[in-house]
């Protein structure tokens, strides 16, 4: 089989997800588009690993690690995620903009911030 | 170069029975996956995440991978969508179709992402357009192979993972506990995914108190 | 001790004494009066010495060089002859009696120890410029003696006109500075010398290759210090400054330098004829100008000064005829009377609590209170006036004989205009200084009115019945010093000629009777006027003395001075319709008192645009040049302000463009390796 073919669309698959990542709204849908750029390069390991006949599987044994990585980090992901829900009410990235330098102090997009005592405390 | 040198007699237009099979499973799994990062209803985008990941699992298989598209259909389709799910359900993501799921900034992402594959693919094809993939001998991925590897020479990788799954979930417990009156969480999973799930599935029940 | 040893030693022992004075004076205030007065007191011991030692004989011509300047050496030189000598005695005598009156006159002032030390530096200054054999050596006393006059001309900065005095003075002598410095590097360049007898030589051997140019460059710098038409205007004016500094600097000493360079270097302005003649334009018109200005001023030290201008123009015309001994016998004789006249001035001031005519006018008894001051001032001004046998006669009758001399053609290479408009001229100022000396007698002496010593108490009711504070002990002394020379140098006349040029300074039977007799028409016409006004004086009361009787000399003219424009509403004149001067000169007084305008003419010429320039300069500044600074800072700031604008705080967006940055480079960096771009 043509090597151009598995990384091909690991590229296509990586692609996707990065448009997922710079354009959903969600940060469920966000988490999700990672994992697709996860599973690109899993693919990419795996078939180089299979063309190179790795004597030692670096390739899938470091496929593998990347598995457990992803579900480690989309525990902590949705974790973070459901805090920021708790505390916002909202799990929409693009309105997390806390960090923005206002000059006026003003809120960037209008909206009434949440108290920030619940952020203390949680 | 004596592994391109291998690829000299096979042409793309002659692909071999497993090349026609990766094609069609990689159109199939690629198309789930941009309905994904598209749809605007959130939960279908969930589910066509499932048909992408099985896809990719496909994959691996074709590839001679077999453990790992066995654990990726475990792990992956199993435990990790249904994690997102239950995320999904936890911030009270609608049912139906919303308008406004994707951010102000979708044309320049899309730009972004073009210019990427673009890049990437004109990059990738030139390098590896001659390399051919020999399935012949030992199956590479088998589970007997990947499992003496893996206690064989990754071991001490394994078990430092091992170590940062359970640091993942500890971090999980403190970030879902809520201003400490949670109570302590289930005890640990052994197994990674469900390791990793304890943390999400703390949050239902201190929501539902 | 040899007698260049003892040379060496006058000029460094008051700038040793300045050095410690400035060093020592804030922490040891009991070492101040005898650090001003003793190093300048060993000095004028050493000075005597020094002439004693020198006497008539060759000049005394001695050198070292201390490391190689370029070009044209220059070398630490001494040049002593007959008129380094004596000048340099009347140079320490001098700044002796001022150093010592000073201690009286300013003895509570807290800049004293400052001051002290100023004037130790002004007298090293000047003694070394009538020592030194090199003109690069003279040009630094030189530019010394200047900054002294600045900081002495502004000791009483707190009033307005003593710092614009400051100023003025600085401002026009550094105008005539300029073409000085330019005029000694055209000579060195000429003669490849700044050693003063390599000059003289190569002038008498050789000749220069442009000597008029060189003698009017050095002739610019000598009317700046010397205070001659037209750039005498800073002297009156600098009579802000405490008077022992008017006595010393503006009087007796650093003005008399300019008229010793000439004379020392009289060889070159002699090769040009043209020199001479402007010479002797510029002494003519300073004379008569101050002469009438002189009769016009209301402070009593403003016509001292316009007569120091004008008996410099005498000097300045010997020189202009060709007769330096004459000039310097003038200089010598008029450093003595004059030091003693503004000392008597600062006496009189004090106790009269004010410096103007017009108020002595209405005081009686003031030369009873003050008899030792009434005395030796009624002799200084009759030696300024040239009245037989005082020193004023003497001196200013070889000055009128040398002129004499050349108008009738037998002065060699001195052309007869020259000679014909110093002695009319001459003649001229004669009539002129004898009126304001005859009007500031009468008015300061025999004023009639209230009682001197009982009017500053009648008006500061408050302090009635306290006796007025008494003069101190040294002031009185010091003028009694300085009146021995004053009648008694004249007498050195048949001496002196073998100490200079050997022509000799005995006055001439023609000039001496027109002198004088021109002299005495000129003071019994004040005197006849004086009898005509002085019977307005009592029905017009004008001014008002303001002045603290208790106060201390120094502080007392101080308020004199800054109270002077306040009260008479001018620096210079009062309008006192009995005044001798307003009559004598008629529609003249009005423009006399301001000296003829001429400050308005510079204000016009110089000040006016010098002020356009800095308003240009202003503009360009605050609205051309600091406009690129505000865009500096503008620009970056807008930059900035578009810069925020992407910090939307959006992650999406960083990554976004973190990507495309990421992308771009990739793609750049794989052209570049694939060779296909660059």
């Amino acid at each position: 089989m043509h090597l151009a073919y598995p990384a091909v669309l690991a590229v296509l698959l990586f692609c996707t997800g990065l448009y997922g990542v710079l354009a959903r709204r969600n940060a469920i849908l966000v988490l999700m588009s990672v994992e697709l750029m996860l599973n690109a390069v899993n693919l990419n390991l795996v078939a180089f690993d299979v063309w190179l006949r790795d004597t030692l599987h670096s390739g899938q044994a470091l496929t593998l690690f990347t598995i457990a990585i992803a579900a480690a980090e989309i525990g902590i992901g949705l974790a973070i995620v459901l805090l920021v829900y708790r505390n916002r009410g909202s799990s929409d990235i693009d309105r997390l903009r806390d960090l923005a330098e206002r000059p006026d102090g003003a809120d960037a997009d209008g909206t009434p911030q949440p108290d920030t005592q619940a952020e203390a405390t949680a | 170069m004596t592994l391109a040198a291998t690829a000299a007699g096979h042409g793309f237009l002659s692909p071999t029975g497993v090349e026609i099979a990766f094609l069609l499973v990689g159109i199939g799994t690629l198309g789930a996956a941009v309905i994904t990062v598209t749809t605007r209803q959130l939960v279908h985008a969930a589910l066509w995440l499932v048909v992408a990941l099985g896809g990719v699992a496909v994959e691996y298989l074709l590839l001679t991978a077999e453990f790992i598209a066995w654990v990726q259909v475990l792990i992956y389709v199993g435990s990790v969508v249904v994690l997102l799910l239950f995320g999904l359900m936890l911030t009270k993501a609608p049912i139906g179709r919303s308008p406004d799921a994707d951010s102000g900034n979708r044309w320049a992402a899309l730009v972004v992402a073009l210019a990427a594959a673009g890049a990437l693919v004109w990059v990738v094809v030139d390098a590896f357009r001659a390399t051919w993939i020999s399935f012949d001998g030992p199956v590479q991925g088998s589970a007997e192979a990947s499992g003496r590897s893996l206690f064989q020479y990754w071991v001490l990788p394994f078990e430092a993972l091992s170590v940062l799954l359970l640091a993942a979930l500890v971090g999980a417990i403190v970030l879902s506990r809520r201003g400490g009156e949670g109570r302590a969480p289930a005890a640990a999973l052994p197994d990674a995914a469900a390791r990793a799930s304890a943390a999400p599935a703390t949050a239902p029940r201190e929501e539902q108190r | 001790m040899t007698l260049t040893t003892t040379a060496v030693l006058v000029p460094l022992l008051p700038f040793l004494g300045a050095v410690a004075g400035l060093l020592l004076g804030r922490r040891t205030p009991g070492f101040v009066r005898p650090l001003a007065v003793l190093p300048t007191l060993a000095a004028a011991g050493l000075t005597v010495a020094v002439a004693v030692g020198q006497g008539g004989g060759p000049a005394t011509d001695v050198a070292t060089r201390l490391t190689p300047t370029g070009s044209i050496p220059i070398d630490l030189a001494l040049h002593i002859d007959g008129f380094a000598a004596l000048i340099a005695v009347l140079v320490g005598v001098v700044a002796t009696c001022v150093q010592i009156y000073s201690t009286g006159y300013l003895r509570d002032d807290p800049r004293y120890p400052s001051y002290a030390a100023l004037v130790s530096l002004f007298t090293a200054a000047m003694l070394l410029v009538v020592y030194t054999g090199d003109l690069m050596v003279l040009l630094v006393g030189w530019e010394v003696m200047g900054i002294c006059s600045y900081f002495l001309v502004g000791h009483y900065w707190e009033t307005e006109t003593a710092r614009a005095a400051s100023l003025k003075a600085f401002l026009v002598t550094k105008l005539g500075d300029v073409p000085f410095l330019f005029g000694i590097f055209a000579l060195a360049a000429d003669t490849g010398t700044f050693r003063i007898t390599g000059i003289l030589g190569s002038v008498v051997n050789r000749g220069l290759d442009h000597p008029t140019l060189i003698a009017l460059l050095l002739l610019a710098g000598v009317a700046g210090k010397s205070a001659q038409f037209p750039l005498h205007t800073w002297l009156p004016d600098a009579m802000a400054g405490p008077t022992p500094v008017s006595a010393l600097i503006h009087a007796a000493t650093m003005v008399a330098a300019g008229i010793y360079v000439v004379a020392r270097l009289l060889p070159v302005f002699a090769a040009s004829a043209a020199a001479l003649v402007v010479m002797a334009v510029i002494a003519a018109i300073t004379m008569v100008g101050s002469g009438l200005a002189a009769l016009a001023q209301d402070d009593i030290k403003r016509v001292l000064a316009y007569s120091t201008v004008g008996q410099l123009g005498y000097m300045l015309g010997a020189l202009a005829v060709g007769d330096r001994g004459a000039a310097v016998f003038h200089l010598l004789a008029h450093g003595a009377f004059k030091a003693l006249l503004f000392l008597g001035a600062g006496v009189i001031i004090h106790a009269a609590g004010t410096n103007s005519l017009a108020a002595m006018s209405r005081m009686s008894g003031l030369s009873r209170r003050i008899p030792d001051a009434y005395w030796t001032v009624t002799v200084a001004l009759l030696a300024l006036a040239a009245i037989p046998p005082f020193a004023g006669f003497f001196s200013k009758e070889a000055v009128l004989g040398a002129a004499e001399h050349a108008a009738t053609g037998a002065a060699h290479g001195i052309p007869g205009a020259a000679g014909w408009t110093v002695l009319v001229s001459g003649l001229l100022t004669a009539l002129l200084t004898a009126a304001y000396a005859a009007r500031l007698w009468l008015l300061a002496f025999k004023g009639r009115g209230v009682e001197a010593p009982d009017l500053p108490q009648a008006l500061n009711s408050v302090r009635a019945g306290e006796t007025p504070s008494p003069q101190p002990v040294v002031m009185n002394a010091v003028l009694w010093v300085l009146f021995v020379p004053t009648v008694a140098l004249g007498l050195s006349a048949p001496l002196l000629p073998e100490w200079f040029d050997g022509r000799s300074l005995a006055p001439t039977l023609t000039t001496s009777v027109v002198g004088t007799g021109i002299a005495v028409v000129g003071g019994l016409v004040t005197y006849a006027t004086w009898r005509h006004t002085t019977a307005l004086a009592a029905r017009t009361p004008i001014g008002a003395v303001v002045v603290d009787p208790d106060a201390a000399p120094g502080l007392a003219e101080e308020t004199a001075i800054a109270t002077h424009a306040p009260v008479y509403g001018d620096n210079a004149g009062a309008a006192d319709p009995a005044d001798p001067g307003r009559l004598l000169l008629g529609p003249l007084h009005r423009h006399a008192a301001v000296g003829f305008h001429l400050d308005a003419v510079y204000s016009a010429l110089f000040v006016r645009p010098v002020r356009a320039a800095a308003t240009l300069v202003r503009f360009l500044d605050r609205e051309v040049v600091d406009t690129y600074v505000r865009g500096a800072g503008t620009a970056p700031r807008w930059l900035g302000a578009a810069v925020r604008r992407a910090q939307t705080g959006n992650v999406q967006t960083y990554l976004g463009a973190l990507l495309a940055g990421s992308l771009v480079l990739a793609i750049a960096a794989v052209l570049v390796a694939t060779g296909t771009g660059a």
